[in-house]
């Protein structure tokens, strides 16, 4: 009654307000959801049209010959990945176990929300520091520029989720070790670690998702190339700049291919986004 | 939140140095050089390379650089007003659409749905923010380009001739295309940032309301909304950082013409769009320096926004919270 009074309205009035508001959202909901929708369909239709076992055998043809394929694409991506893991990994996790076992301080607080904004910095700006820093001193464009340029993409994403595991981790746990004498560190490595690892190898999982279908880093780091690698200090080819080098070029047989190489990397993008979750039973963020 | 409760405070917990404590202090010391000094370094990487790269052109051009309409490469004149202007309006036409349904999907998801279609479009929404840009672009490029030039623009040119919003012929690509293109990459974003800011806001908000009689609508307008206000704006901030700095789906829908136009429908170039499509073929020094200064520009911007909105968000949700996905 309160209320009826405050917003002058009937109390049908009020229901029918109700009603119609749920339905807006319903809406949005709706909205929001057909891009999804529409992406994910065009790219499984025009993507398994083009699709064949030459995409993820044969090297490109040259320029306006039909056929061929982009395996070395694909082998670039996977190079791309393991180097920026090999990087990123460590310097997140590590940076995550300060934040969450020494992380209450003020510099901890400034490293938290520094790595919060990193988040955010746009992946093109990382490409021109990693062109600066890596391909302007050694004079040539190369597969150990792009894996810098996607490390420092991993980094931050592994770091928040790594300190989230791990302060998961019930505080019991590590008075419980250190009351039976166990130093600290061993604490940390031996307890602490293994009980938040479910949750490290989420958030690793996730952030190799997100880099693999990462371009603008790689425009000027990695490169591109059209043959197979020859060593880490060579430009290297990368399913994601491959896919649009192919789309705005003027040829219909690279558009096929663009289309399949793209369900082929969607297929991976969001089956690790699924199938990590699910392994690991930490789920997707729950409501209630 | 685990440390409040713990019964030790963990300062307490410390070990005394000596020669018990030097493996603990050893491992302290690594964990803090490759781990946190080494997220700093990179910070400070960052900075210091675009500072580096850009300083021929910080020092040939001034604040000018930001405010002339000219980018003419052959007679090595730089301005970047027209690229300032693409991201701007771009973005902007992405946060007016994003907005709304984005807030729409939150409030929807934590007030009003039942429990497992709220998780639903939870899980759908967090896949769509997983899709790379350049998959996005594609579909723009040979889906909804094609889409608006045939079919949106020619309407509404047809139906509002004298209006400039609407002029000139029907390219498909330009403002229209590379807003909408980013409004869909910044729905996840907003909506998920939002969701967790409204369930960080205690039950007993909307219990209040509906002791009072309150409908679902009334306890969430009235006790929800308010409540979360500024988180919410901080979710609306992200999204806009997003979409300022997103390169590759927007390079390939907005025509990359550095033009100024007031119709949307016109072909546009944004400040992460330049920065890729003439990087690889800037010839000489100033002109690299040029793009790295529009690349540093942009790192700026980007980094305010992320940093007041953060404020926002952990002045309504505390800061240890995981607020939003990946």
């Amino acid at each position: 009654m309160a209320l009826a009074l405050k917003a002058g309205l009937s109390t049908t009035r009020r229901q029918v307000i109700n009603r119609v508001m749920g339905a807006l959202l319903c809406l949005a909901a709706a909205i929001a959801l057909t891009p999804l929708v529409l992406v994910i369909g065009f790219i499984l239709a025009n993507g398994a049209a083009g699709l064949s076992l030459d995409l993820l055998t044969k090297l490109p043809r040259p320029v306006g010959e039909v056929g061929g394929g982009m395996a070395n694409a694909f082998l670039g991506t996977a190079i791309l990945i393991a180097l920026a893991s090999a990087i990123g990994v460590p310097v997140g996790v590590l940076a995550g176990i300060y934040l969450s076992e020494f992380g209450d301080n003020w510099f901890a607080a400034a490293l938290r929300f520094l790595t919060d904004v990193l988040t955010g910095v746009p992946s093109i700006v990382i490409g021109i520091v990693a062109y600066t820093l890596l391909v302007i001193p050694l004079r040539s464009f190369s597969a150990l520029a792009g894996g810098v340029a996607l490390a420092m993409l991993m980094i931050p994403v592994v770091t928040r989720t790594t300190e989230e595991a791990l302060k998961r981790v019930p505080e019991s746990l590590r008075e419980a070790a250190l009351g039976l004498g166990v130093a600290e560190w061993k604490t940390i490595l031996f307890v602490v670690v293994p009980s938040g690892l479910g949750g490290i190898v989420t958030g690793v999982m996730l952030a190799i998702a997100r880099i693999s279908g990462e371009t603008a880093p790689l425009l000027f780091t990695a490169f591109g190339s059209r043959y197979w690698q020859d060593g880490l200090m060579k430009p290297i080819a990368a399913v994601p700049l491959q896919i649009f080098q192919y789309a705005v070029a003027p040829y219909k047989d690279w558009h096929n291919q663009a289309w399949a190489a793209a369900f082929i990397l969607m297929l991976l993008i969001l089956g690790l986004n699924v199938g990590v979750r699910v392994a690991t039973h930490s789920g997707f963020q729950r409501v209630q | 939140m685990a440390l409040a409760l713990s019964p030790v405070p963990r300062k307490l917990r410390r070990p005394i140095l000596g020669a018990a404590g030097l493996p603990d202090a050893a491992f302290r010391a690594v964990v803090l050089c490759f781990g946190a000094l080494a997220v700093l370094a990179l910070i400070g990487l960052i900075v210091a390379a675009m500072v580096e790269e850009s300083s021929l052109s910080l020092s040939t051009f001034g604040p000018s650089f930001l405010a002339q309409n000219v980018w003419d490469p052959v007679k090595r004149e730089f301005g970047t007003l027209p690229f300032i202007y693409g991201t701007v309006v771009s973005s902007l036409i992405a946060l007016l659409i994003a907005t709304p349904v984005s807030l729409g999907v939150a409030i929807f998801i934590v007030e009003m749905a039942p429990p497992w279609l709220g998780n639903a479009i939870s899980v759908v929404v967090e896949l769509l923010a997983a899709i790379p840009s350049v998959l996005l672009g594609l579909w723009g490029i040979f889906v909804m380009v094609p889409y608006l030039q045939r079919t949106v623009e020619p309407w509404f040119i047809e139906r509002f001739p004298d209006v400039p919003l609407f002029e000139g012929p029907p390219y498909g690509v330009g403002l229209l295309a590379g807003g909408l293109i980013l409004a869909i990459m910044i729905v996840p974003t907003i909506v998920a940032i939002s969701r967790d800011v409204m369930l960080t806001v205690p039950i007993s908000q909307r219990e209040a309301m509906f002791a009072l009689g309150a409908t679902n609508w009334e306890a969430t307008s009235w006790a929800v909304l308010p409540y979360a206000r500024s988180g919410l704006l901080g979710a609306v901030m992200l999204g806009l950082g997003r979409a300022l700095g997103e390169t590759m789906a927007v390079t390939m829908v907005i025509g990359n013409r550095p033009d100024i136009s007031a119709s949307l429908f016109h072909p546009a170039y944004t400040m992460a769009s330049v920065i890729a499509n003439e990087f690889t073929e800037a010839t000489f020094d100033l002109y690299v320096s040029a793009l790295v200064e529009v690349g540093l520009a942009l790192f700026l911007v980007t980094v305010l926004m992320n940093a007041v909105a953060r404020l926002l968000v952990w002045s309504t949700a505390g800061s240890s919270q995981r607020v939003g996905a990946i």
